[in-house]
């Protein structure tokens, strides 16, 4: 598996750490409710097919990156920088 | 008081030689670790070229004495003083800097390194953040059959230790 890092360009899967899925990045508001946080906290979907998670390019240039990728065909599709991501 | 021999990180460790191909240490001087503030990279860029010739490199790449070294960070061989645009950090007596040289020195980290850094692809001034065995470390080439390689210093004999293996198994083809 390789993931192309929008820095360093494709690189083995090994030199990621992966974190979960990129939902983490849409943080509710300090007063959006419990429920709103509990979701946010615990709950994640199980997709069979595309999904987008946040990867560490740990030993490489240490940016955080979210990759989409399909579950079901193991294609990446691109990852981009976690902090250009739409929010 | 007790005096105290300042060692390089390398000390007792190099230089080798196996198959033409030679390991030296490195000895920067000074290392300063320079990462801008948000919107600061232009401004950055040019004190930096004010103060010792060169702005911050391309990504990938090392310039003079900036080298690039990560998201949104440089590593600058030299004293800076950036106060207000950069967040700026000495790192001299961090990294364990070696250099790789000879023919076969393409070979050699071909068996550590999962990128290629062959010359058509991986040409002079050129940088690679990546892993050499298990480490991560920073690879820049230098000359055309000449690389250099930083990992955190307390890495260093595990570095040699490493690159001697693989200099033992190409020298022996």
């Amino acid at each position: 598996m390789r993931i192309t890092c929008p820095n360093c360009g494709p690189r083995d899967r090994r030199e990621f750490y992966y974190q979960g899925d990129a939902l983490a990045l849409d943080r509710p508001a300090e007063d959006a409710g419990l429920e709103a946080w509990d979701d946010y906290l615990h709950n994640r979907e199980n997709p069979a097919g595309d999904t987008a998670d946040l990867w560490f390019h740990e030993a490489g240039c240490g940016a955080w990156l979210v990759v989409e990728r399909n579950t079901v065909t193991h294609a990446v599709h691109k990852a981009t920088l976690a902090e250009k991501a739409k929010r | 008081m007790v005096k105290l021999i300042a060692l390089t990180p390398c000390a007792g460790l190099l230089p080798i030689t196996h198959g033409g191909v030679e390991v030296t240490e490195v000895r920067p001087e000074r290392l300063m670790s320079v990462a801008p503030y948000a919107g600061q990279s232009k401004a950055t860029s040019a004190k930096l070229k004010e103060q010792i010739g060169e702005g911050l490199s391309a990504v990938m790449c090392r310039a003079g004495a900036v080298t690039w070294f990560g998201h949104g960070t440089w590593l600058v061989a030299g004293e800076v003083a950036l106060d207000g645009v950069a967040a700026v950090t000495d790192q001299s007596d961090a990294w364990a800097v070696v250099a790789i040289s000879g023919a076969g020195a393409e070979d050699v980290l071909a068996r550590l390194v999962p990128v290629d850094l062959r010359a058509g692809v991986f040409k002079k001034n050129h940088v690679a953040k990546t892993m050499l065995g298990h480490m991560a470390v920073t690879i820049t080439r230098t000359d055309t059959a000449t690389f250099e390689i930083m990992v955190m210093r307390a890495m260093a004999r595990t570095l040699v230790h490493d690159l001697d293996i693989a200099m033992r198994g190409v020298a022996a083809r």
